[in-house]
Parts: C-alpha cells; sequence; structure tokens
C-alpha cells in the first residue's frame, strides 16, 4: 500500500480499495476504508460550507453539498490552513455547469473568499481621523494612502453588495440590477462591507503606488463626479488607512 | 500588548479541554475546573485578527497546549518545510506549555486531505516516522508529544504492535507520548485487541498528557463493531472505566476532555473536566 494509492482512493469513490487495507481477520474491509473516505469528503465539505455562507443560501444547502463534492474532488486542499480553503471557488463556479443559471455565484464566493483573508489578516493600528483632517490640501495631495492588510476591494458587474446584504442581514432590500463594488475593512475582529461610490475602485487601484492628487485625478478622469469625501468617510469608519506619508508603500 | 513573556512552562495535572471560541467569554469568567486549555495549531497560524487576539488573552490566565493536526509525521512525502517554518513561528511567540503532533498522515505529495490518516508498522515506515519527528524537535527546539491514533482498518504489511513501535520511536526520538485513551478503546474494538492489555504494555513514563473523547458506533461489512473517533458526545463509561485503570499505572497526568463535532455549551463540557478532575483527583491522594 503506497500513500499515492491511498490519497486516490480516498478522493475517487469510484476507485478500488489499495491493495493491503484489511480487517483484523485478513479480510478485504470496503467499509472500514469508507470511514476515512466519509472523513475527508465530510470534513472538506463543512469547511467550504462554513467558508460560503452566501452561496449556501443562494443554491440550498443540499445542491451546495452536492457541488462541493465535485470542487472537493478537482481542488483537494494544498495546505493545512484550512481557514483559506477555498481559492479556487470562483473559477470552479464559472465552469460547474449546473451553478450556470446563476450568473453571480463567482463574484459573490470572490467576495466571500475576501473576507476570510481579511479575517486573519495582520492587526494594524489606524491613524486618527484629525491626521487626514488636519493635513494641508498641498500636502495631502502628495502623500501617499497606505492601507490596513485587512483592506479588500471587490468590484462587479453584479449587485454583490446588495445580494450579501440581502442573504445576510435582516430587513435588506431586494437586490437590483447594477453594478457594485464593495469594500472590505476591518474596524475591529469582524469584516465589514461598505458599498464603494462609483470611482472608487479606480481611486484605490491607482493609490497602490500613486500620490493621493494623481490616483484621484486618475479616477475623475474616468468618473468626474467622483464622490472622495465618502470613499474617506468609508476607509476612516473601516479603520482602514494606517498611514498617510510622503513615502509610498 | 499584552504580556505573555511569563508564559507556564508545563500542564498542570488538571482537566484541560480542548478550545473553541464560542466558549471565550465563559472561560475568561469561570473557568470551573478546567486548568489548561488545547488549541489546533492550523486555527492560529493566520496573521491576525480574532483567533490570535484570543489567544493571546487565554494565554496570559492559562497554560496552552498546541496540538498540530497538520504535520503528516507518518507521510510518505518530506515534511512541509513551510508549514514546519508557520509551526515554529507559532510555538516562537506564544511558548505554549507543550506541543504534540499525531502518528498519522494528512498531506501526500501537495494534497491536504484534512484527516488523520492510518501508518502500518514496521520497519520502513518507523525510519520515516522517527526522521520526522526529529526534524520536527529541531526545528522547534523542544521536546514534542506523539499521539496513539485511532484506527479503523488494518495493513499486511504491518509487522509490529501500536505499542512496541510508540515505545521504538520513544527510544529514537526522545519524544514524550500523548495518550488518547479513547482512541486506545476506538482503536482496540476495531481491531479486536484488548485496551487493558495495551494500556499494561504502553510506556507510561513517557505519558506528557491524556486525552479522552466521545465516539459513535457502527459495524463493519461483517457486522463486526466499528467504532469512529467523532470527538462529538460525551465520554462514554467504559472509557473512563479505561482512563481510570490508565492512571493507576501514569499516575495523575494533565487530561484533555476533546469536543470538536456538534461542540455543546460550556456547562456541559465543564461537566465532563468535573468528572476527569475527580478521577484525577483520586491517584493525587
Amino acid at each position: 500500500m503506497g500513500q499515492s494509492d491511498f490519497t486516490h482512493a480516498l478522493l475517487d469513490p469510484a476507485a478500488a480499495i489499495p491493495n493491503g487495507v484489511i480487517d483484523p481477520q485478513g479480510l478485504p474491509t470496503p467499509k472500514r476504508f469508507a470511514v476515512y473516505r466519509n472523513n475527508v469528503a465530510v470534513s472538506l465539505t463543512d469547511a467550504l460550507e462554513a467558508a460560503f455562507p452566501v452561496i449556501v443560501k443562494l443554491v440550498g444547502p443540499e445542491f451546495f453539498r452536492a457541488m462541493v463534492g465535485v470542487y472537493l474532488r478537482q481542488y483537494p486542499p494544498t495546505s493545512p490552513l484550512m481557514m483559506f480553503y477555498g481559492d479556487q471557488m470562483p473559477d470552479f463556479l464559472k465552469t460547474f455547469e449546473p451553478a450556470q443559471k446563476i450568473p453571480y455565484l463567482p463574484d459573490i464566493a470572490r467576495l466571500e473568499q475576501a473576507m476570510r483573508q481579511s479575517y486573519h489578516a495582520a492587526d494594524a493600528q489606524p491613524i486618527q481621523p484629525s491626521v487626514l483632517q488636519d493635513m494641508p490640501p498641498d500636502q495631502l495631495m502628495g502623500s501617499y494612502l497606505h492601507l490596513a492588510p485587512a483592506v479588500r476591494v471587490i468590484s462587479s458587474p453584479w449587485p454583490i453588495y446588495a445580494i450579501w446584504q440581502f442573504n445576510m442581514a435582516a430587513d435588506a432590500p431586494k437586490p437590483e440590477m447594477r453594478a457594485e463594488d464593495v469594500l472590505i475593512t476591518r474596524p475591529e475582529y469582524d469584516p465589514y462591507l461598505t458599498l464603494l461610490p462609483p470611482g472608487a475602485t479606480l481611486f484605490l487601484e491607482a493609490s497602490k503606488d500613486m500620490s493621493f492628487g494623481e490616483a484621484y485625478e486618475q479616477a475623475t478622469k474616468i468618473v468626474p463626479d467622483f464622490d472622495l469625501t465618502s470613499t474617506l468617510g468609508a476607509l476612516i469608519a473601516g479603520g482602514a488607512i494606517t498611514a498617510i506619508s510622503e513615502i509610498p508603500k | 500588548m499584552l504580556d505573555i513573556s511569563h508564559s507556564f512552562d508545563r500542564l498542570p495535572t488538571q482537566p484541560g479541554v480542548g478550545y473553541k471560541a464560542q466558549h471565550f467569554a465563559d472561560i475568561m469568567a469561570d473557568a470551573g475546573p478546567v486548568g489548561w486549555l488545547e488549541i489546533h495549531a492550523e486555527n492560529y497560524m493566520g496573521d491576525g485578527g480574532r483567533p490570535i487576539a484570543q489567544l493571546k488573552h487565554l494565554a496570559q490566565r492559562f497554560p496552552i497546549s498546541v496540538h498540530g493536526v497538520g504535520l503528516s509525521i507518518g507521510g510518505e512525502t518530506p515534511l512541509d518545510q513551510d508549514h514546519l517554518a508557520r509551526l515554529k513561528h507559532l510555538i516562537d511567540w506564544l511558548n505554549p506549555a507543550s506541543f504534540s503532533e499525531h502518528l498519522a498522515w494528512s498531506t501526500h505529495d501537495t494534497h491536504f486531505l484534512n484527516d488523520l490518516l492510518p501508518v502500518p508498522y514496521n520497519d520502513a515506515t518507523l525510519n520515516r516516522v522517527v526522521d520526522h519527528i526529529n526534524q520536527v524537535q529541531d526545528a522547534l527546539g523542544r521536546r514534542m508529544l506523539l499521539e496513539n491514533p485511532s484506527t479503523y482498518l488494518a495493513f499486511e504489511e504491518t509487522t509490529m504492535s501500536e505499542v512496541d513501535y510508540l515505545a521504538q520511536i520513544v527510544q529514537r526520538t526522545g519524544c514524550g507520548l500523548l495518550l488518547d485513551v479513547n482512541n486506545v478503546f476506538v482503536s482496540a474494538t476495531n481491531q479486536q485487541t484488548d485496551p487493558i492489555s495495551y494500556i499494561n504494555d504502553f510506556p507510561v513514563e513517557y505519558v506528557g498528557e491524556i486525552h479522552l473523547g466521545g465516539h459513535d458506533e457502527d459495524h463493519d461489512d461483517h457486522g463486526a463493531p466499528l467504532l469512529i473517533d467523532s470527538h462529538g458526545r460525551e465520554v462514554v463509561d467504559p472509557v473512563w472505566a479505561l482512563y481510570d485503570h490508565t492512571l493507576t499505572r501514569t499516575g495523575p497526568v494533565p487530561t484533555l476532555i476533546e469536543w470538536d463535532t456538534d461542540v455543546p455549551d460550556w456547562q456541559p463540557l465543564a461537566s465532563e473536566a468535573a468528572r476527569a478532575e475527580r478521577a484525577l483527583s483520586k491517584v493525587l491522594a
């Protein structure tokens, strides 16, 4: 018995039981091997169910468990860190035929995976809001925005913020069709979602290697009425800004 | 910044429980008979956030046992060096009272299977396990405890008993042992051997920790009893009896209640710990 054969037989329910695997009497023992097969499938299914609660709601728990039975065989974990298992879920949902009726599933999966990454990201001390308010405009425009490791931005042609809220928050309105970009911050220990105004994603993307002023210019070139105030408000409320510095990150 | 520099250097001879985040407030308010906590190493390998923050709080108050479930010490393929480095990082900053892992494998090539898979007991696998434990102890700069597994099947390739195998590992690596009494009961039932003989033959002088947990009952293809190590319910009476017998040989040993699935409220878990405390107090007296 090699562990290659054992691994293959664990992941493929149709595969034969590995040679040399017996019961105490020396007899072949499919049901005993099936305990391990079941442990692997159930533990990975449970991990994915905990990871993607909105996907579970959107497709229903029965469909979800059947679907991830396919996923876990196509993409077994490649690391013992189960808290991040599921990186390929967005790609999988793009091609898994029975899920094609709900075209926004891959983007919801991206959002949920980003929230898990945010939850486990390094802690960081945010700046006081007064730092931003007190900075002379010229100095601000030449400075660079440093964001906390827990910050993520997910853009989608689908109303992913509204869909997430509708499934996870009480009394949320029914989603209406539009493109939505979501900011994930972690004010304390729980990731928090904010709907970003048009242009904010351009601004935040540009801020990675441009000064505040250059990034603002980039955003307003494409979205002339880009709302900088509400974007900064969301970042500050989420404790997302760790520094405004003359030095790029 | 929390100060955990006064780290506890050993587990006390008291009951501990496997830590679950939903019990954080109860434990901080009144841990009852529980004198220490065990965490699964892999759940604390993120960069920050709530898990690490909670662990820092707990480590100020309680000795912590770090229990790995992902090193794959029984694996055919070399140890995952990235994972070993992550483990070393955790052990270095936390400086826990104890570190333990399993006589099992869970990774093959790049596949992590998230289960504790069985190893045939023979010279070839023994050499591999010894080599892996030596690597782990060298990397971490500390002695580890190795846990006996619960097993559901046997191998034609096996040439020695589990107890002999563990005894040889101890001799060749200097590691200690984590004796899971529920696993002894589960494996003995499944392998149709005698759990009392297993305990009587066990090299008890190397036992640094005991585990107790719940199991489920099933049957194999031929109608023989097949117990499943589920950690999803109370410890059953025959396992408590085997624990009492174990303590007569080991003397008092830090004892953990494991409850990992269908996790109850704090009180039922604390009651299990209280039962372990009563058993320990009999041998302490």
